[in-house]
């Protein structure tokens, strides 16, 4: 007897192919005597044909405009590319400036920008961030003033790459990493190879610490602790470098505070329905697709104005 | 979707067609549901992790058939009654369990006729559990899903979109419906975030 796993997959298959490809009058006929078999098959394939009508929910997840995805992407990568160009100008400008001035990147709530160093060094600035380039001769040194950057260090250990934060600073070993500052409180994330983190101004002096990969260190001027994430997780936690916001059972307030980020139009969560908890992927610049999922998902009112989306029972 | 009618049956009239699709009614309605409770249950009762599957397969299609001949009144003790003497038949069988697990599915009778609050939040529940499956996926089958399910593409615009052949498409939009479906009639629901 056919193992029940190869009749499922059988089943897929078939409808896979009525559902994506040509389906003509033989394909029916043939996958009507593959039914009438056996009814482990019919068994399967009614199971997975109803299955996947009930996936139709997930539709509610289409992006507004789906057929404009490659040319953005190609003005993306223009973009880079100019970015990338004017880093190293500005890089090789600053070298013959007596009292270099700092190079100031920023971006506006929704952007993102690349900037590739001449060192190679890639920084990519997520929404509503400030980034500054601190010249100095013994180490390379930027100052993340508001915002959040993922870091891309070319690992130089005569000259170690140093970000300034909030009162700390992270210190490359030869490292990708993000760090995130709002309002005193800063976060690290460690994916790949090391960096130390220190606190440089605080009142009581604390120890310096060594990040690993998947680590997540948060500082404020009197704390600072570590602890360590699924890689998975961490990358989900990047998702942002694509333009994605991944929510693992979140409040919906928690997930319009991280939305809010990259939004003007702000999400406003009702006290009644703060505490809902939301799984997904959601485009960081789209709150409104969120708000109707919301709706549709929890049952909740949107009322919605110039400024904010009101989300209520 | 509507069924397409059933040309296989040289002798089909209209009536067997209609207890047919009669069947299939009842069977994607009352069966599928319980397929949570139901996957909890053989995971409960049967070591084996590797026959689950296989065992789920033979519950439906043997409630299936006798369906055939009448529809249950009571769905949910007629599934888990058929998936007791399934398990008991082949511990029977088999000769290599202990005593003690046939016991085990014996006591079960009180865990069948509790009825489950599996299905009642599952309309609020649903969005967010699909988006889970799908971020679970392996990238390339999530990739296909998205490109097919949710931006409505045809097969042969994902592998143009992919870059990859028709037959991989193929195979990741299988792995996807498969483990969709699992999503959707809870079996997954288990496993951690």
């Amino acid at each position: 007897m056919n193992d029940a796993s190869d009749i499922e997959f059988k089943a897929a298959d078939w409808l896979q192919r009525r559902q994506f490809w040509n389906w003509s009058d033989e394909d029916q006929a043939a996958l009507d005597a593959w039914l009438a078999e056996a009814s482990a098959h019919r068994v399967a394939f009614l199971r997975l044909k109803a299955g996947y009508a009930q996936t139709e929910r997930l539709v509610a997840l289409r992006s507004t405009k789906p057929e404009r995805a490659p040319r953005t992407r190609t003005r993306w990568f223009q973009a880079v590319a100019a970015l990338a160009a004017i880093g190293v100008i500005g890089a090789a400008a600053t070298f013959y400036l007596a009292k270099p001035q700092p190079i100031t990147y920023a971006t506006q709530v929704g952007g993102r920008q690349t900037i590739t160093l001449a060192d190679g060094t890639r920084i990519e600035l997520n929404t509503d961030t400030l980034l500054k380039l601190n010249k100095t001769s013994a180490k390379r040194s930027v100052t993340l003033v508001k915002g959040e950057a993922y870091f891309q260090v070319q690992h130089d250990a005569a000259r170690p790459f140093v970000v300034e934060t909030a009162g700390h600073t992270v210190t490359d070993l030869g490292t990708k990493f993000t760090v995130h500052t709002e309002q005193g409180r800063i976060e690290v994330r460690l994916v790949e190879g090391e960096a130390r983190l220190d606190a440089v101004d605080t009142a009581k002096p604390q120890p310096s610490m060594l990040l690993k990969p998947g680590d997540v260190a948060v500082a404020t001027a009197n704390s600072m602790s570590v602890k360590r994430e699924s890689m998975s997780r961490l990358s989900d936690d990047l998702g942002w470098r694509r333009g994605l916001i991944v929510f693992h059972d979140t409040t919906l307030a928690a997930a319009a505070d991280k939305l809010n980020r990259y939004n003007t139009n702000k999400l406003v969560i009702d006290a009644g329905a703060a505490r809902l908890k939301i799984n997904g992927t959601f485009r960081a610049d789209d709150a409104q697709t969120f708000a109707q999922m919301a709706r549709d998902v929890f049952g909740l009112r949107i009322t919605a104005t110039a400024d904010n989306t009101r989300l209520s029972r | 979707m509507t069924e397409a009618p059933d040309t296989n049956r040289e002798n089909a009239n209209r009536d067997a067609e209609m207890t047919a699709s009669a069947v299939e009614d009842w069977f994607v309605r009352e069966v599928l549901p319980l397929e949570a409770a139901l996957m909890q249950f053989l995971q409960h009762n049967w070591r084996n992790k590797a026959d689950i599957t296989d065992l789920r397969q033979d519950v439906y299609t043997q409630v299936f058939d006798a369906a055939q001949k009448t529809i249950p009144d009571n769905t949910r003790a007629f599934v888990f009654q058929t998936a007791r003497n399934l398990l008991i038949n082949r511990l029977k069988r088999e000769h290599i369990v202990p005593i003690e697990a046939v016991a085990d599915v014996e006591a079960l009778n009180a865990a069948i006729e509790a009825p489950g609050p599996e299905r009642t939040t599952i309309a609020r529940d649903e969005l967010r559990r699909l988006q889970a499956a799908l971020d679970r996926l392996p990238p390339r089958a999530r990739e296909a899903v998205v490109l097919g399910r949710i931006e409505g593409l045809s097969g042969r615009q994902i592998a143009a979109r992919m870059g990859i052949t028709e037959q991989a498409v193929s195979h990741h939009l299988i792995t996807g419906v498969r483990a969709l479906v699992n999503e959707v009639f809870g079996e997954d629901r288990k496993r951690p975030q």
